[in-house]
């Protein structure tokens, strides 16, 4: 029998929901144990193996120089690079630091600031080594976990679709909350993945699973504004769990700083 | 004076990154000190500036394993501030909602975080070789947790249904029946998993903590009620400030929370247990018995046990709210445009979880702060770390390890919320 790939599970600057996805896994979780050697996943296991690993999947951003190091270490023990989270793909929550002032943050929250040491940034981690996919979500969706953990096991492809989460509520049969009932939404412009819960709950997508493909964020803005939102709703809305993500931090400052 | 530094590798099954650093002296631990290294994420220094209608989708992602904990405690503040209730069904879908955490995130720690400390394997799959059928059903009882807050929240982490005022959506009849059906199996499952776990090995070990939870008038406590000690301490959420205070120390990102003249306490089951026992249904009561708890419980390791015990009373609780529910008349209640500061205390999985909000007319928060239950125990995980590795010495660096993990697992320590998990640093002098 050959042996089995080794996985790793790694962690930076996050809130660990997308690697509770996958412990959350339940029914899935034995099999996927069997399936594969777990060589590295802290939160799961003390039970740690050496590398190299065939598939490492990262959660979390870069927001600490110990960090950027250790990402670099990870890459060089790693076959394949997979980044999970809106954390680990456009720098998540935390990258809001990147738009203020960082001794302004450390001291409105940390008695002694001098004890913190931390980078003006949080980036993904894309912009510190080469990653082989990147899959979108705060927190990501443990079904497209399972498939690109199968994809590269496989070594092909993941299907994970790149249009957005209107084609997801097409598809549930949700009457679409922005044309019917007004209700200001992201879905035309974010990445589809989470099944349109929002939209399902009566509720506008607040865009947690970031830029879709080709997003048209002038256009939808323009839509938001006849519907009464103001600059600074719309500045807000795309600087939330994807404010480092390109197309979404270009719309948030076209209205306002 | 020589001095021995030994690193060992960090600590695994909590949430988060830290480490413990023991500094050795003739024999006795002179210090231990609960190092934590998550990088810091200034969640206090994002809300500013934010509508208030955002929050509740913030605080979520200050932590995956319990955001219903950090939406709960925010809504309520909010909603005191602008001087609005939330009762009736709104306040029994929160509960049931609640429930739904406590189950989930109770039974991950149980089953795949501590569990093998007791039966000394390195992991959840390692005892599913032994014990299969035992980890099949407790991964079944957790997925009745994540059923309700699918249902309630829309999805299991980082759920979108919570907003101040209410809901956007609350469940029809006939999926609340579907649920009803799943967690009638998972009330039977979870008296195999207390059962299960009391016959585990649990180590001897006493210490005279304070505990602090809060106390409801009629309810096991999670939404509301007043905070309260096993030493007296009676206050209200808004009185947080006047009775304790935080500390920021050189070695952690966390910071350390403790009672104003009096020190440190522990938040967590075994305070809620302790201090609301009588608030337990006699069939809670008299299982907990079975399984070897009295109705004051000072062992930290018996943690698991007690949390096993809030597992099968969170699944009796939602199946009592289920019989209660019946239809509000809508999913939330408005939201008056006034400046206002409000307070709350909820009981998260891990222990209490104070939030305090300041915002303007317009709902914009001016200031907010958040005081996490692992910092609140940290002053109490390395009291408990000094008595225990003491005692235990002599035995090889492995095994004392261990034993540290295990105490520190007592508290399933979230570390990304309190900002920030394990290395062992032995200082030898």
């Amino acid at each position: 029998m050959p042996a089995r790939p080794r996985l790793a599970v790694w962690k930076f600057a996050s809130c660990d929901g997308c690697q509770l996805s996958l412990l959350d896994c339940e029914e899935e979780l034995l099999s996927l144990a069997e399936a594969v050697e777990i060589g590295y996943f802290l939160e799961a296991s003390r039970k740690t193996l050496p590398g190299p690993y065939d598939l490492s999947l990262v959660e979390g951003s870069i927001t600490t120089p110990e960090d950027a190091e250790r990402i670099r270490e990870v890459r060089r023990l790693s076959q394949k690079l997979v980044t999970i989270g809106a954390c680990a793909t456009a720098g998540g929550i935390q990258a809001l630091r990147n738009f203020a002032r960082i001794e302004e943050f450390v001291s409105a929250v940390y008695a002694s600031p001098e004890y913190i040491r931390t980078l003006e940034r949080s980036t993904p981690i894309a912009a510190h080594v080469p990653v082989d996919f990147e899959l979108q979500g705060c927190p990501v969706n443990r079904l497209q976990l399972l498939e690109v953990i199968s994809a590269f096991l496989a070594g092909r492809t993941p299907a994970i679709p790149r249009y957005s989460v209107c084609v997801e509520c097409k598809r549930a049969g949700t009457p679409c909350v922005l044309v019917a009932r007004g209700t200001p939404c992201l879905g035309p412009v974010t990445h589809a993945g989470c099944g349109a819960i929002c939209p399902g709950y009566g509720r506008g997508c607040y865009g947690c699973y970031g830029p879709m493909e080709t997003p048209n964020t002038p256009s939808l803005a323009r839509r938001w504004q006849a519907l009464g939102a103001s600059e600074r709703d719309l500045h807000r809305v795309f600087r939330t769990f994807n404010a480092g993500a390109e197309p979404f931090r270009r719309e948030s400052e076209a209205h306002g700083g | 004076m020589a001095v021995r530094k030994l690193t060992l590798e960090a600590l695994a099954r909590v949430e988060g990154e830290g480490s413990l650093e023991l500094s050795l002296q003739d024999g006795k631990v002179e210090t231990a000190r609960l190092k934590i290294f998550e990088p810091p994420r200034f969640f206090e220094a994002f809300l500013r500036g934010r509508s208030l209608s955002e929050v509740p989708d913030i605080v979520a992602r200050i932590c995956g394993i319990c955001p219903v904990a950090y939406q709960m405690s925010a809504v309520h503040a909010l909603e005191q501030g602008l001087g609005i209730a939330v009762d009736g069904p709104l306040r029994l879908l929160r509960r049931l909602l609640y429930c739904g955490e406590w189950i989930q995130s109770h039974v991950l720690h149980i089953v795949m975080l501590h569990a093998p400390d007791f039966l000394g394997l390195p992991d959840a799959i390692a005892i599913s070789r032994d014990h299969r059928a035992e980890v099949k059903r407790a991964l079944t009882l957790k997925r009745a947790g994540n059923e309700i807050l699918r249902l309630l929240g829309g999805r299991e982490i980082h759920p979108i249904n919570v907003r101040v005022g209410g809901f956007y959506r609350v469940p029809t009849p006939s999926e609340l029946s579907a649920l009803r059906e799943k967690l009638e199996k998972a009330g039977e499952e979870a008296v195999a998993l207390l059962r299960w776990v009391a016959t585990f090995p649990c180590p001897e070990c006493e210490r005279d903590y304070e505990f602090v939870s809060l106390r409801h008038p009629s309810e096991y406590p999670m939404n509301e009620g007043r905070l309260v000690s096993s030493r007296g301490l009676s206050c209200l959420p808004e009185e947080f400030d006047a009775e304790f205070e935080e500390s920021h120390l050189p070695h952690s990102t966390a910071l350390y929370c403790r009672l104003r003249q009096r020190g440190s306490y522990l938040v967590g089951p075994l305070a809620r247990y302790n201090l609301n026992f009588d608030r337990l249904s006699p069939r809670v009561q008299s299982l907990a018995r079975e399984a070897g708890l009295s109705a004051y419980c000072r062992n930290p390791f018996q943690s698991i046990l007690v949390r096993s015990v809030e597992v099968l009373f969170a699944c009796e609780e939602a199946l009592r709210l289920l019989s209660l529910y019946e239809p509000p008349q809508g999913p939330s209640v408005a939201l008056p445009a006034v400046r206002g500061e409000g307070h709350a205390c909820t009981e998260a999985p891990r222990g209490l979880l104070y939030h305090r909000y300041r915002f303007d007319r317009e709902g914009t928060i001016e200031e907010a702060r958040i005081v996490p239950p692992t910092s609140q125990n940290q002053s109490s995980i390395e009291e408990d770390l000094r008595l225990w590795a003491e005692r235990h010495l002599s035995e090889p660096e492995e095994r004392l390890r261990n034993r540290c993990e295990q105490a520190i697992r007592n508290y399933d320590p979230c570390i990304s919320c309190s900002t920030h998990f394990l290395r062992l640093v032995i200082r030898r002098r």
